[in-house]
């Protein structure tokens, strides 16, 4: 009677053993870890730049060239959770006179005269399951540009980080390495001086922020 | 298929025999392994409509399964005082079902008894099986079970570690240990029976099967003395498994501070239970079984009465434990635990606490008589009581502790809802689904165990003549 395996077999099990299991396990792994972390699939980076109705705003434009504050549109962000999105009206403060002809600027007046709001893009989407205050952020000296990249230089703008939970907690667990002095914390340029730790641990005295136990509470940020 | 057809006579049943008189090497085998090789077509009908029914059970588990992943765990009872329900009674009861196969396979192996080769394979299977129903409790009870990988650590985005001071997340580590380790251990010892099996199957598609299965197993003696080293590793691993498990089980309660909970005792009397009704599974499927495959000659009366044996004196420590939780309200003089007790006997669930102590307590009395030992129907109605009696004290423990909170503005009564009835009943189709498929496509007792019982015992009857 023929064998059913032949002497081929054993070689095959010794393969699939010490190759085909780490083989595999190693695809698997580098699957998972590309699909969580890659910028790519969290939308992260100019390639995904988030084009707004009328397809023309530029922050660059706004913010770069003609050296607008960020609160003149975003002008809750040092009192609310939200750092609100301008209404027409807002933008009609100065369209209304400057460029107050150009069709491109057909939707903004459209809106204005019908009194319908401009559908405007997110571009931070956060899950509702977290709760973010833009006020005690700014209040406690972290800049605009710790979060939001330096958005003076992006015609179209595009998030710089995937706002994963471990970065919320990079600064909870050490808020020093970020924080700035309250004059900095609109200019979009900031970048750490070389004795930020030092700088950061006495604006922390000076701010009085809370110790790292507290800032990770899961309470802090889930309530 | 003589030597079968001579076993299958009727013997009359001693009671110090682990084998029946006449057993060769030659009809062990063939007594075991026909029961697998089996042609498709001469499938028993027992084992045809034993399928059937547990395959409509497992539908109707699937179908609540599915329903609660689609809408979520409010169609369970559970509300906000009693948050665990059966999803963890459940849980308890099944997990505890597998401590008996876990005992039987490897501290018995470490102490050498000889009474637990006929038993240890199924008892092994069993213990598989009812980690897979229980371990599915916890996932699903979770209400999202498509995030349970949450549960292990894992160097995540999220920049957290899961909390590693809470039992909660022991029990992941206790279960998914057990589990593996379990199906190693049951697996090793699968492969000399395999190869057994490869050799006498027939059919190709059986040979490559079991050949595949048995993993080039020769029986050299190199093959032997490896196997018996994988197997007392295994052995040893397994044994503080058996009482670690449910201690970490019973942490999950244990740890916390609610009165009925907060128990010293928990640990051994957690342990204790699972053996207990877990020897109660075992006899409630091997009567059956063995009459069902006229396995009389192989799993004999010697067997049942030793199970019962334990089956008692694990009983008593439980027995113990449900004296200490009375003793302790009274001990602890505290207000809260005094309550509790006086609830338990006369609340609003004061059945429950009575049946618990009825199947548990008083009819496993009857195992003090040898006469109700070796009598089958009767050890499998008290088999059948002891199950019934430790669902109930896991119900005790959860849903009367819960329902009456510290505040008595927070008081309610729990309610189980159909998904939990079909939950926990269509649980028992998944179980036997799997065991039947089991014992049709496995030998359900270790050949090579046996056969090696079958040499001893010739030994000793030689020595006996006065050699």
């Amino acid at each position: 009677m023929a064998q059913v395996f032949n002497r081929r077999a054993n070689t095959i099990a010794r393969l699939s053993i010490f190759v085909g299991v780490p083989v595999v396990l190693l695809i698997l792994i580098s699957v998972w870890w590309y699909y969580t972390r890659s910028d790519w699939v969290r939308d992260v980076g100019p390639a995904h730049a988030v084009v707004q109705p009328g397809g023309g705003f530029s922050h660059q434009l706004h913010v770069g060239g003609l050296k607008m504050d960020c609160r003149y549109c975003h002008n809750s962000v040092e009192v609310s959770s939200s750092a609100n999105i301008p209404s027409t009206e807002t933008c009609m403060g100065c369209h209304s006179q400057v460029l107050h002809e150009s069709p491109k600027l057909e939707f903004v007046r459209n809106s204005y005269v019908n009194e319908e709001p401009i559908q405007w893009n997110k571009v931070h989407d956060l899950p509702k399951f977290v709760y973010f205050n833009h006020s005690i952020h700014v209040a406690k000296g972290v800049g605009c540009s710790s979060c939001h990249g330096n958005i003076a230089s992006m015609p179209v703008v595009y998030k710089t980080q995937a706002l994963y939970m471990s970065w919320c907690l990079d600064c909870h667990r050490a808020p020093e390495q970020f924080l700035r002095p309250q004059s900095e914390i609109f200019n979009t340029t900031w970048t750490p001086p070389a004795d930020q730790i030092e700088q950061g641990l006495k604006l922390k005295e000076e701010y009085g922020i809370r110790d790292s136990l507290q800032l990770t509470n899961c309470s802090i940020c889930h309530r | 298929m003589q030597t079968s057809q001579k076993i299958n006579q009727p013997v009359v049943e001693k009671l110090d025999e682990l084998l029946a008189p006449g057993q060769t090497y030659a009809s062990v085998s063939a007594k075991i392994g026909d029961i697998v090789l089996y042609p498709v077509l001469k499938t028993p009908w027992g084992w045809i409509g034993g399928i059937a029914i547990a395959g409509l059970l497992l539908m109707l588990y699937l179908y609540s399964l599915a329903t609660l992943f689609t809408v979520g765990i409010g169609i369970w009872g559970i509300n906000v005082p009693v948050a665990w329900g059966f999803d963890i009674i459940n849980f308890v009861w099944w997990i505890g079902i597998g401590h008996a196969g876990t005992l039987i396979s490897a501290i018995l192996l470490l102490f050498r008894q000889d009474w637990r080769t006929s038993i240890n394979r199924a008892a092994e299977a069993m213990t598989i099986f009812a980690v897979a129903c229980a371990g599915i409790y916890p996932l699903v009870h979770t209400g999202r079970p498509w995030l349970d990988y949450w549960f292990l650590p894992y160097p995540s985005t999220l920049g957290m570690w899961p909390q590693f001071r809470s039992p909660l997340e022991w029990d992941v580590f206790a279960i998914s240990t057990y589990a593996t380790v379990s199906v190693l251990f049951w697996f090793v010892g699968l492969i000399p029976d395999l190869a057994t099996l490869r050799d006498r199957a027939q059919h190709p598609v059986a040979k490559f099967f079991y050949g595949a299965l048995s993993l080039g197993w020769r029986g050299a003696a190199k093959h032997w003395q490896r196997y018996e080293v994988a197997s007392l590793i295994l052995a040893g691993l397994s044994t503080p498994l058996v009482l670690s498990v449910h201690s970490i089980i019973s942490f999950d309660f244990a740890v916390s501070q609610l009165p009925g909970w907060h128990v010293t005792v928990f640990p051994p009397y957690f342990v204790a239970g699972a053996v207990y009704c877990g020897f109660a599974m075992v006899i409630l499927l091997m009567i059956p079984i063995r009459k069902l495959f006229g396995l009389e000659g192989l799993i004999t009366l010697k067997h049942f009465d030793v199970m019962s044996k334990v089956m008692l004196a694990s009983g008593l420590i439980v027995t113990y434990g449900y004296f200490g939780e009375i003793f302790y309200a009274w001990y602890s003089a505290s207000i809260y635990e005094y309550f509790l007790i006086v609830n338990r006997t006369v609340g609003p669930y004061a059945w429950s606490y009575w049946a618990l102590i009825i199947f548990n307590v008083l009819i496993p009395q009857l195992l003090w008589f040898k006469r109700f030992r070796t009598n089958l129907p009767i050890l499998l109605v008290i088999s059948v009581a002891i199950n019934i009696g430790m669902w109930f004290e896991r119900w005790v423990i959860i849903v009367l502790s819960l329902h009456r909170d510290f505040l008595p503005s927070s008081w309610d009564v729990y309610n189980p809802s159909f998904y939990d009835w079909a939950t926990f009943i269509g649980s028992f189709g998944l179980f036997f689904v799997l065991f039947f498929l089991f014992i049709r496509l496995l030998p359900m007792i270790t050949i090579f165990e046996v056969r090696d019982l079958v040499h001893k015992t010739a030994h000793k009857a030689h020595d006996q003549k006065g050699h």
